[in-house]
C-alpha cells in the first residue's frame, strides 16, 4: 500500500502537524511540512512533493491565493482541510485548482482514503476509454453505462457528458461552477437549477437513491462526488 | 368623490378616538346671569357623585346666593390660589393642585373667565383645556355673550360691549351642552327680588341688559347654539358612519378682507356664515406685503381663534383676479367681501363690483358697511402717521424752486412746468401715495405762484397757462400715485423675494450640516438672521426634559419662568409664552417644533435687545421656518437612528466573528486529539514506541489545552452576565502562583519562572479564585510568545497602597498602538482565525476580573524588550496580626 510518495503538509498548529507527521510516516509516504503559507510555496517548489496537504487558516496568506500561486506550476493534487465554516473559502480554493477536501476533524483513515484516490487516480484515468468503478462501469468511447453488469437506459448527451466529467474525476469531488462551465459554459456559472435537474435524471437513470448514495453523492454548498470503492472505505465521512 | 363619501370620514372617526383618553367637557349655557347655571351644574355634581364618581369643586362663583350656597355643602372643595396683583390679591382657581388631586369630575364655574395677571394661563377656559388633556371630565358654566361669534351681536343687542370672550371652538369641543333656560319674565322677577349677581358699577348698564327684549334675543341665540349643537352632532355622526345620502357636496367659504374694510366684523360674520352652512371657510388678507397692518393682523388672529384657517398673501397686480385665484384652486363656493370706505369708491369702481364683474362661478356675498362701528375711533385700521415723506415731498418742490428761476432766466424753456414734475417723481419713488399726492398739489400751486403770469399771484392770465396748469395737475397725480404704487409692489417683491430666499437658504444649509449641533446651530442662526429675533432651540434630552440645545446668541439655559413655558409648548404642542395667552410673563416665544406627529423640541425667540417686535409677515415665516426646522430635525433624528442600526450591526458582526473565532479555538484541539486517536486506532502495528508516546502525549496536551478554553468561555459568560461574585479574603501570593504553575503543568513545563514578592506584598486582600485565573491566564500568554524556554518573571511590590503584580516576557513585545486593544473582547475576532488558537479571550478575562476585584490591568514595555503585563489591586489595609495570640 504505501508507495513512498513524498506529501507536503501545511498547517500552523504544532499538534496537528506533529500527528500527521506520524500517521502519514506509519502509512509509508515521506513527510515534509511547512507553518506558513509562504514556507509551504517555497518548500512545493524545492522539494518537489507528490501531494500538497492544505491548511486553510494559515496566518499569511488565504487558502486560495496558496492554491493559484502553487497552480502556477505544480501540478500534483492539492488536498485542502477547512473546518466546516470556512465554506466559501473552501469552494474559491477548489475552484482555483485544489482536488479535493477534508473537514476538521478527521479521522486518519478518511484522509488516508482522499489521498490515495487522488495519488491513484491521475495517471490512470485518461489512459483506458473505459472507466470501471466497481458496479459502474463507462465506456467513454461508446458512450455506454453498464450498471451491475447491466447495460443502464440510453443518456441524453448532457447527462452523459455530466457522467463522464464526473467519472473522470471519480472519488474526487467537482465543484458546481467547474460542472458548469465545462458542460454549460461560462454563460450559465450561476444557473444551478441544471444541475439540480440532470443530476436528478443521472440519479434516476442508475437508480441512485440520493439519501443513501451509491454513485452520485452530494457535497452539499460544494458540489458532487462520483464514488469510488475506496470512497466507501469505512470511515468516510 | 363618490367612494370618498360612502367611506367613513377619517377626520372625523379620528375626533372620536381622540375624545376617548381626552375628559369630557359639559356646557351648563345660559341666555344671561342669574338663570341658574351654576345651581343646576352643583346639582347635576350632588346626582354624579350619589352615582360614585370622584367629583371635586375647582372654583365656584356662588355671588352669596343661598340656594346655591347650600348645594356647596357635601362636595369636596380645591382650596383656591391667592395670586398678587397691584398690591390686591385674588383668588383664583389652583389649576395644578386640580392636576394633582387627579378626581373623576371637577367643576369650573364661568368658563369665559379671564384670569389675574400671574397665573399660568390668561383665560380660564385654557386651564379647563389643560384638565380636560390630563383625562379628567369638566361641568362649566357659561353665558352665551361670552361666545366669540356671537359677541358683536349681543353687543348690538344690548349695548354692551362684552369683554371676556370664548373662543367658539372650546364650546365646539364640548361633548355636551345643557341650556339652562328660564323666561324673561321669570328673570326680570329673580332681578328685582335680588338674587341675580349685578356688579355696582355694571348696575345701571345691567337694568338695561335685563330688558324683555333683550333677554327674549339672548335667549333664542342660546337655543339656537344649542340646536345647532345638536345638528352638528347628528352630522357627526352620520359622517363617521358613512351615511352618504344625507351630505350635500360641501360649501367652502372665503372671506376676503384688505385694508379699509372692518375686518373683524366681517370674520365674525364669516363664521356664522360658515356655522350655518356647516362649512369650512378660508379667511384671506390681501395687502401690500412688507407692511404691516395691526388691525389686519389683529383680525387673522381672531379668525384663527374662531377657527377658520387663514391666510395672508402680498399682492401686487390685481386684487381681483388674485382673489379669484385663490378661490379656484381652493375649491370655494361663497366668496364674503365688504366695501371699502366712500372715499376710495370715487376714484374707482369699489372691488367688490369688480369681482361680482369677474367672478360668474361664485356665490358673492357683499357686506355693507356699519356706520357705527365706521364710526368709533381707533377700531378703523390707520397706519400708522408719518410726517417723513410729506416733509420730503416739501423738500423736493423747494429745491426745484430755484432751478425754476435759474432755468427761467438763463433759458428760454418753452414750458417751465417739466421742471416741477422732477420732485412729484422723487416723492414718489419713496412708494407712499398720499405724500406723493400732496407733493405734486404743492408743485401744482409753487408752478403757479411763481412763473405762470402775473407771478406771486395764484390767478392766471395766459389761456394757455390755464391749460398747461390743468395738465399739470391731472399729469403730476397720476404720475405721482403710479409711481408710488410702483414702488410699493416693488418692496412687496422684494420682501416676498427675502423670505422665499431665506426658506431656501436655511433649508440648503440645514441639509448640509453633518450633526446634531450642526443642524441646532444653523436652525436657531439662520433664524434669527431672517426674523431678526433672539433664537434658541430646545430639544429633550436623555431624561426626557428640556434642554438648550443651540442658541443664537449662545446661551446656556433660560429662566426658570420661560423654562415652564417651553415645557408647556413641547407637552401640549402649542405656542406659548411672550405674546400668547399662556405664560406670557415668560420674555420668549416658544413655538413647538412638530413634524409627522413627533414634538421634536421647541423653538425660542425673543425680541432682540433694543430691537423692534416681529412684524406680521416675519411672524408668518417664522412659522414656516419652524415647520421646516421640525422637519430638518426629524430626518437628523432618522439619520441617528439609522446611524445607530449600523452600530448594531457593526456589533453583531463582530458578535459573529468573535463566535467563530471561539469555535475555532474549541475544534483546533479535537483535530489533533481525533486525528491522533484515530492514527493510534489504525495504524498502531506500524507506529514506533517514540511516536506512539508523542501521539498520547498530543492527546492528552490537547485535552487540557481545550478544558482551559471552556474554562475561559464559562468565566466569559460569568463576566457578560455580571454573575460575578467577588469574594475578598486574606491570601499568600507565593501560594497563588503556585496554583497557577501547577494548573498550567505541561504548558510551562520548557519555561523557566522567576518569581519575585516582595515581603509587604506577599500577604494580600483579594480574591484567591479570581487571581489565579487572572495569573493562569497572563502566564499563559506570556509562555505563548517564549517557545524558546526563555524566561518569565513575575514581580510584586506594595506601591501607594496597591499591590503591583507584573508578568513580563522576553517575547516579541506587543507596539503601543495595540497595547489597549488586547484586553478587546473583539480583538481577537477582527483578527479570525488567522492566529494560533486561543490567544484572545485569556486577555479579556483577565481585564474583566481585575476590574471586578476593583484593580487596573495595562500592559507596558519589559525593560530588555517584550512586554510586561501589570495589574494592580488595591490594599485599603495591612494584615492585622495585632490579635494573634502571642506564642510563648
Amino acid at each position: 500500500m504505501p508507495d513512498g510518495a513524498k506529501i507536503l503538509v501545511v498547517d500552523d498548529d504544532d499538534a496537528i502537524r506533529k500527528f500527521l507527521r506520524i500517521s502519514l510516516t506509519a502509512s509509508g509516504y515521506a513527510v515534509i511540512e511547512a507553518r506558513t503559507g509562504e514556507q509551504a510555496l517555497a518548500k512545493a517548489a524545492t522539494e518537489s512533493p507528490a501531494l500538497v496537504v492544505l491548511d486553510l487558516g494559515l496566518p499569511d496568506l488565504d487558502g486560495r491565493e496558496v492554491v493559484v500561486r502553487l497552480r502556477d506550476w505544480f501540478t500534483g493534487p492539492v488536498l485542502i482541510l477547512s473546518v466546516r465554516a470556512d465554506e466559501i473559502e473552501k469552494v474559491a480554493a477548489l475552484d482555483a485548482g485544489a482536488d479535493d477536501y477534508v473537514v476538521k476533524p478527521f479521522g486518519i483513515q478518511e484522509l488516508l482514503a482522499r489521498l490515495r484516490v487522488l495519488l491513484r487516480s491521475r495517471p490512470s484515468v485518461s489512459a483506458s476509454p473505459v472507466l470501471d468503478l466497481g458496479a459502474l462501469r463507462i465506456d467513454l468511447a461508446a458512450r455506454t453505462v453498464a450498471v451491475d453488469g447491466r447495460p443502464s437506459v440510453a443518456f441524453t448527451r448532457k447527462e452523459f457528458d455530466l457522467l463522464a466529467l464526473l467519472a473522470r474525476n471519480a472519488g474526487k469531488v467537482v465543484t458546481q461552477r467547474q460542472i458548469l462551465s465545462e458542460i454549460w459554459g461560462a454563460a450559465h456559472l450561476a444557473d444551478t437549477q441544471y444541475l439540480r435537474v440532470y443530476i436528478g435524471q443521472l440519479r434516476a437513470k442508475l437508480g441512485d437513491d440520493p439519501a443513501a448514495a451509491r454513485f452520485i453523492r452530494t457535497e452539499p454548498g460544494v458540489g458532487y462526488r462520483l464514488l469510488t470503492p475506496e470512497n466507501e472505505a469505512p470511515g468516510g465521512s | 368623490m363618490v367612494d370618498d363619501d360612502t367611506r367613513p370620514d377619517p377626520d372625523a372617526l379620528l375626533a372620536e378616538v381622540g375624545r376617548a383618553d381626552r375628559g369630557r367637557l359639559k356646557v351648563f349655557l345660559g341666555a344671561a346671569p342669574g338663570v341658574g347655571k351654576t345651581y343646576e351644574m352643583l346639582r347635576a355634581a350632588h346626582e354624579a357623585k350619589a352615582d360614585g364618581v370622584d367629583v371635586v369643586i375647582g372654583i365656584c362663583e356662588t355671588h352669596g346666593r343661598r340656594d346655591t350656597e347650600a348645594l356647596l355643602v357635601g362636595i369636596e372643595a380645591v382650596p383656591r390660589t391667592l395670586v398678587s396683583y397691584r398690591d390686591r390679591k385674588f383668588a383664583e382657581m389652583d389649576l395644578d393642585a386640580i392636576l394633582a388631586r387627579a378626581p373623576k369630575l371637577v367643576l369650573v364655574d364661568e368658563l369665559a373667565h379671564s384670569n389675574v395677571e400671574g397665573v399660568r394661563h390668561a383665560k380660564r377656559w385654557q386651564d379647563v383645556m389643560e384638565i380636560l388633556a390630563a383625562g379628567i371630565d369638566v361641568y362649566t358654566t357659561l353665558n352665551v355673550q361670552h361666545i366669540e361669534s356671537l359677541n358683536d351681536v349681543v353687543e348690538r343687542i344690548s349695548g354692551i360691549k362684552v369683554r371676556e370672550t370664548l373662543p367658539d371652538a372650546i364650546l365646539e369641543r364640548a361633548d355636551e351642552i345643557e341650556v339652562v333656560d328660564v323666561t324673561p319674565e321669570v328673570l326680570q322677577k329673580r332681578l328685582r327680588e335680588g338674587k341675580v349677581y349685578v356688579p355696582e358699577q355694571a348696575a345701571h348698564a345691567m337694568t338695561r341688559f335685563f330688558s324683555r327684549g333683550n333677554l327674549t334675543a339672548l335667549r333664542e341665540m342660546a337655543l339656537r347654539v344649542a340646536a345647532e349643537r345638536v345638528d352638528r352632532d347628528m352630522l357627526d355622526f352620520m359622517r363617521g358612519h358613512a351615511v352618504a345620502s344625507a351630505w350635500p357636496a360641501r360649501e367652502r367659504l372665503l372671506v376676503c378682507l384688505w385694508s379699509g374694510v372692518d375686518a373683524e366684523r366681517l370674520v365674525r360674520t364669516g363664521k356664522r356664515m360658515a356655522d350655518r352652512s356647516h362649512a369650512p371657510w378660508i379667511v384671506l388678507a390681501l395687502g401690500a406685503a412688507g407692511r404691516a397692518d395691526p388691525a389686519m393682523e389683529k383680525a387673522l388672529m381672531l379668525a384663527e381663534q374662531l377657527g377658520a384657517e387663514t391666510e395672508a398673501v402680498g399682492v401686487a397686480g390685481s386684487s381681483v383676479s388674485a382673489i379669484l385665484d385663490y378661490a379656484r384652486r381652493r375649491n370655494v363656493s361663497r366668496i364674503v367681501v365688504g366695501t371699502a370706505h366712500r372715499l376710495s369708491r370715487l376714484f374707482r369702481r369699489p372691488l367688490h363690483e369688480r369681482l361680482i364683474a369677474g367672478g360668474d362661478a361664485f356665490e358673492i356675498t357683499v357686506l355693507g358697511g356699519d356706520e357705527r362701528t365706521a364710526a368709533t375711533p381707533g377700531q378703523r385700521p390707520r397706519e400708522e402717521f408719518s410726517p417723513k415723506p410729506y416733509l420730503l415731498g416739501v423738500l423736493y418742490v423747494a429745491l426745484a424752486m430755484p432751478f425754476g428761476f435759474f432755468v427761467d432766466t438763463a433759458l428760454p424753456l418753452a414750458n417751465l412746468s417739466l421742471v416741477f414734475m422732477a420732485p412729484v417723481l422723487a416723492s414718489a419713488a419713496q412708494g407712499h401715495v398720499p405724500a406723493a399726492t400732496v407733493t405734486s398739489v404743492l408743485a401744482f400751486f409753487a408752478y403757479n405762484y411763481f412763473f405762470t403770469e402775473p407771478r406771486l399771484t395764484l390767478s392766471v392770465i395766459r389761456h394757455y397757462d390755464v391749460l398747461t396748469l390743468a395738465f399739470f395737475l391731472v399729469f403730476s397725480l397720476v404720475v405721482g400715485i403710479l409711481g408710488a404704487r410702483l414702488n410699493a409692489q416693488v418692496a412687496a417683491m422684494r420682501q416676498s423675494e427675502r423670505h422665499t430666499r431665506a426658506l431656501y437658504e436655511f433649508t440648503r444649509k440645514a441639509l448640509s450640516a453633518t450633526s446634531d449641533y450642526d443642524m441646532a446651530w444653523t436652525v436657531v442662526s439662520q433664524v434669527r438672521s431672517s426674523v431678526a429675533v433672539e433664537t434658541v432651540l430646545l430639544t429633550p434630552d436623555a431624561s426626557g426634559r428640556l434642554a438648550v440645545l443651540a442658541g443664537s446668541p449662545p446661551i446656556d439655559e433660560i429662566d426658570p419662568a420661560s423654562e415652564a413655558a417651553a415645557e408647556w409648548a413641547w407637552r401640549q404642542g402649542q405656542r406659548a409664552g411672550w405674546s400668547t395667552n399662556t405664560l406670557p410673563s415668560s420674555q420668549w416665544m416658544f413655538l413647538p417644533l412638530v413634524a409627522r406627529e413627533h414634538s421634536q423640541g421647541v423653538l425660542g425667540v425673543r425680541r432682540e435687545e433694543g430691537g423692534e417686535s416681529v412684524s406680521a409677515a416675519d411672524r408668518r415665516l417664522l412659522d414656516t421656518l419652524v415647520d421646516q426646522a421640525a422637519l430638518i430635525l426629524e430626518r437628523a433624528r432618522m439619520i441617528a437612528e439609522t446611524a445607530e442600526a449600523q452600530r448594531y450591526s457593526q456589533t453583531e458582526k463582530l458578535r459573529t466573528a468573535l463566535l467563530s473565532s471561539v469555535s475555532h479555538d474549541l475544534r483546533t484541539p479535537l483535530v489533533s486529539i481525533i486525528g491522533a486517536a484515530s492514527t493510534l486506532e489504525a495504524l498502531g502495528p506500524y507506529i514506533g514506541e517514540t511516536d506512539r508516546r508523542e501521539l498520547l502525549h498530543t492527546v492528552s496536551t490537547e485535552a487540557v489545552r481545550l478544558n482551559r478554553f471552556i474554562q475561559n468561555l464559562l468565566d466569559m459568560t460569568r463576566l457578560g452576565y455580571g454573575a460575578l461574585a467577588v469574594r475578598r479574603d486574606w491570601l499568600d501570593l507565593a501560594d497563588v502562583v503556585a496554583a497557577a504553575r501547577e494548573r498550567l503543568k505541561g504548558r510551562l513545563d520548557r519555561t523557566e519562572l522567576a518569581v519575585r514578592i516582595a515581603p509587604e506584598a506577599a500577604v494580600i486582600e483579594a480574591d484567591p479564585t479570581l487571581l489565579e485565573q487572572v495569573l493562569v491566564n497572563l502566564l499563559d500568554n506570556a509562555a505563548r510568545y517564549c517557545p524558546g524556554g526563555e524566561a518569565v518573571e513575575v514581580e510584586a511590590t506594595l506601591v501607594d497602597g496597591r499591590v503591583v503584580i507584573a508578568v513580563s516576557d522576553p517575547g516579541p513585545g506587543i507596539p503601543p498602538e495595540k497595547r489597549e486593544r488586547v484586553f478587546d473582547l473583539f480583538w481577537r475576532a477582527e483578527s479570525g482565525d488567522r492566529q494560533g488558537a486561543g490567544t484572545g479571550l485569556g486577555l479579556a478575562i483577565v481585564r474583566g476580573f481585575v476590574e471586578a476585584m476593583g484593580g487596573r490591568v495595562s500592559v507596558g514595555e519589559r525593560a530588555g524588550g517584550g512586554a510586561r503585563f501589570e495589574i494592580s489591586l488595591p490594599q485599603p489595609r495591612a494584615p492585622d496580626l495585632s490579635h494573634e495570640p502571642a506564642h510563648a
